[in-house]
């Protein structure tokens, strides 16, 4: 599947049909640090995304505080 | 994973709550979480017209849409910070909904007021880039919530923000910072209009699904100063232990906030006064944002 990701954006490939979770854990990512989306819908740990998916990882973190 | 309420599909799984949730019935959830802190803390009455300070990010536009809709009566305001492309495309998602949902939105360009934008600021200062952002903001909120004759500001700060913002508090013991930290400050003076935070309930991630399942447009992009910041760090370390042991975020700042911010509280309240030069609220004879003005005066000139 392909996995985009931000901050920077950038495009990963991830080999055949897995879930979330061990997508997330594959590229080091804390699942309640991203929303996991496929099309206009969210998806949580537990779905399987399949090899011809595309998610995207979108990054909930914002601010900045000296 | 099933949702919590109606049995369907769950979009999104909340650990800490060790529940999850279809799209529709989160919505519910997300707005009954902040009906809650409205109610909890006497924020504002259906009466009061409510400043609510937006930047294009999920967290603020979230907390207008949900004040829109439970029919408050709102006026947005964007501060641009002169933070290039940032500050540009910020605006634009900013005036975009506010045309959309036909909501009035005041701009005040910080460059106007201070006499430079946060870029010229951070470098005049040498100090974080964040710090004279936020000393401006904070003004500049108050004295257009002033000048507009609104009793309140309501800023998107939320769970994340407001634990991570703890633990910096905490982990330099900044006695003066601890007690101020609240979902709710009241007005201590005329001049100061309350200020407060009805997100304060919900997590980064919450808001962040309920601007995507609302579909509002909002700036996913970070502020290209808020890279390196101590808060990001902070939040960061409270991830891993969020991981750990779901809820850690929820218990840290609610239990300090149930249990302990009476106790860093002052016997004597600090002396309030107006700046010699603006007129806004002080400790001392000219204000912090004065002082920034002309620091930054004299660097440009």
């Amino acid at each position: 599947m392909k996995v985009l990701l931000r901050n920077p954006r950038r495009e990963v490939s991830v080999p055949g049909n897995r879930r979330v979770k061990d997508v997330l854990r594959e590229l080091d990512i804390l699942p309640e640090t991203v929303l996991v989306i496929r099309g206009d819908e969210l998806v949580t740990a537990d779905q399987v995304v399949r090899d011809d998916d595309v998610i995207e990882l979108r990054p909930v973190m914002s601010g900045g505080r000296a | 994973m099933k949702c919590r309420k109606c049995g369907g599909t769950a979009s999104l799984e909340l650990r800490r709550h060790n529940a999850a949730f279809c799209a529709e019935d989160f919505v519910e959830f997300f707005r009954n979480q902040v009906r809650e802190a409205i109610r909890k803390h006497r924020m504002f009455t259906r009466e009061e017209r409510v400043l609510v300070a937006v930047s294009g990010g999920k967290d603020s536009l979230a907390l207008w849409d949900v004040l829109i809709d439970e029919g408050y009566d709102t006026t947005g305001l964007y501060l641009d910070l002169g933070i290039f492309d940032y500050s540009v495309e910020s605006r634009a998602k900013c005036e975009t909904f506010a045309a959309r949902r036909g909501v009035p939105l005041i701009v005040t360009r910080v460059a106007d007021e201070v006499g430079a934008g946060v870029p010229v600021i951070k470098q005049v200062t040498r100090r974080p880039p964040c710090s004279g952002c936020g000393l401006s903001k904070r003004y500049l909120m108050n004295r257009a919530a002033l000048e507009h004759g609104l009793p309140v500001v309501a800023t998107g700060h939320n769970l994340d923000d407001e634990a991570a913002t703890l633990f910096g508090s905490v982990m330099h013991w900044q006695m003066d910072s601890l007690p101020r930290q609240s979902p709710a400050l009241a007005a201590t003076h005329p001049k100061l209009v309350r200020r407060v935070k009805p997100l304060y309930r919900l997590s980064e991630r919450e808001t962040a699904a309920f601007a995507f399942i609302r579909r509002i447009d909002y700036i996913v992009e970070e502020c290209p100063f808020a890279v390196g910041a101590t808060s990001i760090a902070h939040k960061q370390i409270l991830d891993r232990m969020e991981d750990a042991s779901p809820g850690a975020k929820h218990n840290f700042l609610f239990g300090f906030l149930d249990k302990a911010r009476a106790a860093f509280e002052r016997a004597e309240g600090v002396a309030l006064q107006e700046c010699t030069r603006c007129g806004q609220v002080t400790t001392s004879t000219v204000c912090a944002f004065c002082k920034l003005a002309d620091q930054v005066k004299r660097a440009t000139s």
